[in-house]
């Protein structure tokens, strides 16, 4: 399988925002690789490091060390950029727009030609079901309808890559059902997802493969099938081991 | 040029849908209405002082929609965290840049046509013509003008973390400028060194806003700018403006934005 993303030995540390404050290391030294059409669960707790990886990625944030390349091409290049959507964990859109211009607006970044943009925002407001308040603006959805809107955005240029940060964070279980629902769909259609979640029944449900990062360092990595098979156990309890809130785990 | 447009369109979008900008906007075109209509000042150089006036006004409005404008970009799109799902597109950082201040530029200039479009009525049915030409140069150069402060404005944005901060720090800087720049001269002469030459680097290095004002030319009909003139002043902005763009670049093209 190729990769699609692939990180060497990234480090990221942070200075500190204060005078005689340390330094602190978000990323220490992670190398991960996401192959072509897998959903990949990221997985760790609060300030573990995803969102800094993730930021890495869509070159928010720069490396303090090592490499990272979305297709091959280093994140640092707009280019890299192209073939991927990209999901935050909350929704943060201009909320003076109406959903069909914010995805009017995402599609000419993208150039996407006029007639295609109108066709795809047709397409994704149904699958995200927002067709009968696209006229409204952002402001007035509730934060459901936010979320879907962001995922909305996400895939418009029909992306290769899809970068969800906390998709589900915050929705009720009919907006995470159908977030699920839109990722398992996704997954049909040979997308690759790399995402970030704390719902571990869910990451168990959809993932291929999984790492977890605890401290900034990766701890564990490999199939979901795999590791459930090793630790004879659930993925929330590999995970409340491996970060060590429960005892170490009995492979 | 696409990425640009698109940012540029958003940036339009909001000014005219945020009521502050139109709150401004009407007094300034009731103010300026009333005093054309109304014989508020009994002189026979009237119309003179109330295009004077007016055209006060006129720039003090303007100078604060481009301000109030520029500076809230950057600041206020990390505050609402939209700057991320769009850098998360592959457009780069000069090309947020170009279109913030191509928007702010041509938001701007739309609400600077209006004005002196409402100047150039009350003054037209007081003085019987209307000189399109001086107006439309008054208000070239003017623009101009307000690309400076909105690339300043720009650059300044990448600096200060809050919206206000940045407008505040801003409006202070230009009304520094406009009110003692061209007195710096004279403050140096008087100076002994090295206070004169670190008065006349900042008295050579600010901007000269009295280059882009045409106000004088046009309410007196006279002290014209040549083309020549009015060719380099033109070029001296867009120096000024390409000078604080670059730097905003610089400052924003490898800026850490953690989410």
């Amino acid at each position: 399988m190729t990769p699609i993303v692939e990180i060497k030995d990234l480090r990221v540390e942070y200075r500190g925002r204060g005078l005689g404050q340390a330094p602190r290391l978000a990323v220490d030294g992670l190398t991960l690789n996401v192959n072509t059409g897998e959903v990949f669960g990221f997985l760790g707790p609060n300030g573990a490091g995803k969102t800094t990886t993730m930021n890495v990625l869509l070159g928010f944030v720069n490396p303090t060390g090592g490499q990272a390349s979305l297709f091959g091409v280093n994140v640092r290049e707009p280019i890299a950029r192209q073939r991927i959507g990209y999901l935050p964990e909350l929704t943060y859109y201009y909320k003076f727009l109406t959903a069909e211009e914010l995805l009017r607006f995402y599609a000419r970044i993208f150039k996407i030609p006029k007639a295609e943009t109108e066709q795809r925002i047709d397409a994704l407001l149904k699958l995200v079901e927002l067709e009968a308040v696209r006229k409204r603006t952002i402001k007035t959805y509730s934060k459901g309808m936010q979320q879907r809107i962001g995922l909305a955005q996400a895939l418009i240029n029909n992306p290769d890559l899809l970068i969800l940060d906390e998709p589900t964070s915050g929705l009720d279980p009919v907006g995470r059902m159908k977030v699920r629902e839109i990722i398992e769909r996704l997954k049909s259609e040979g997308k690759t997802v790399f995402f970030s979640s704390h719902e571990l029944g869910e990451v168990e449900t959809v993932c291929d493969r999984v790492a977890i990062l605890n401290q900034g360092k990766l701890m564990v990595e490999g199939r979901v099938g795999d590791l459930l098979q090793k630790y004879h156990s659930n993925l929330e309890q590999i995970f409340l081991r491996i970060i060590g809130y429960l005892p170490a785990p009995q492979t | 040029m696409n990425a640009i447009c698109a940012v540029a369109g958003v940036v339009i979008r909001e000014l005219y849908r945020r009521k502050d900008f139109y709150v401004l906007f009407f007094l300034m075109v009731i103010i300026a209405l009333t005093m054309g209509c109304g014989n508020l000042i009994n002189d026979a150089k009237r119309e003179g002082y109330l295009k004077e006036i007016c055209l006060l006004l006129i720039w003090i409005s303007s100078l604060v929609i481009a301000i109030s404008t520029a500076a809230r970009q950057l600041p206020a799109e990390r505050e609402s965290r939209t700057l991320f799902p769009l850098l998360a597109k592959p457009v780069t950082r000069a090309q947020v840049i170009t279109g913030k201040f191509l928007g702010c530029w041509l938001a701007c200039g739309a609400a600077l046509v209006i004005f002196y479009f409402i100047l150039g009525v009350v003054s037209a049915s007081r003085e019987h013509e209307w000189r399109v030409l001086e107006y439309a140069q008054a208000l070239w150069l003017q623009w101009i003008f307000l690309a400076v402060v909105i690339a300043l404005g720009l650059w300044g944005s990448i600096t200060f973390a809050t919206p206000a901060a940045n407008a505040t720090i801003c409006l202070v800087l230009i009304a520094a400028v406009l009110v003692l720049q061209r007195h710096l001269n004279d403050i140096a002469l008087a100076r002994a060194e090295p206070a004169r030459s670190f008065l006349y680097a900042i008295y050579y290095t600010l901007p000269r806003p009295e280059w882009f004002d045409l106000r004088e030319p046009l309410i007196f009909h006279r002290g014209w700018p040549g083309g020549g003139e009015f060719a380099a002043v033109s070029l001296y902005g867009a120096a000024y403006t390409g000078f604080f763009l670059l730097a905003a670049w610089i400052g924003f093209r490898r800026k850490s934005l953690a989410t």
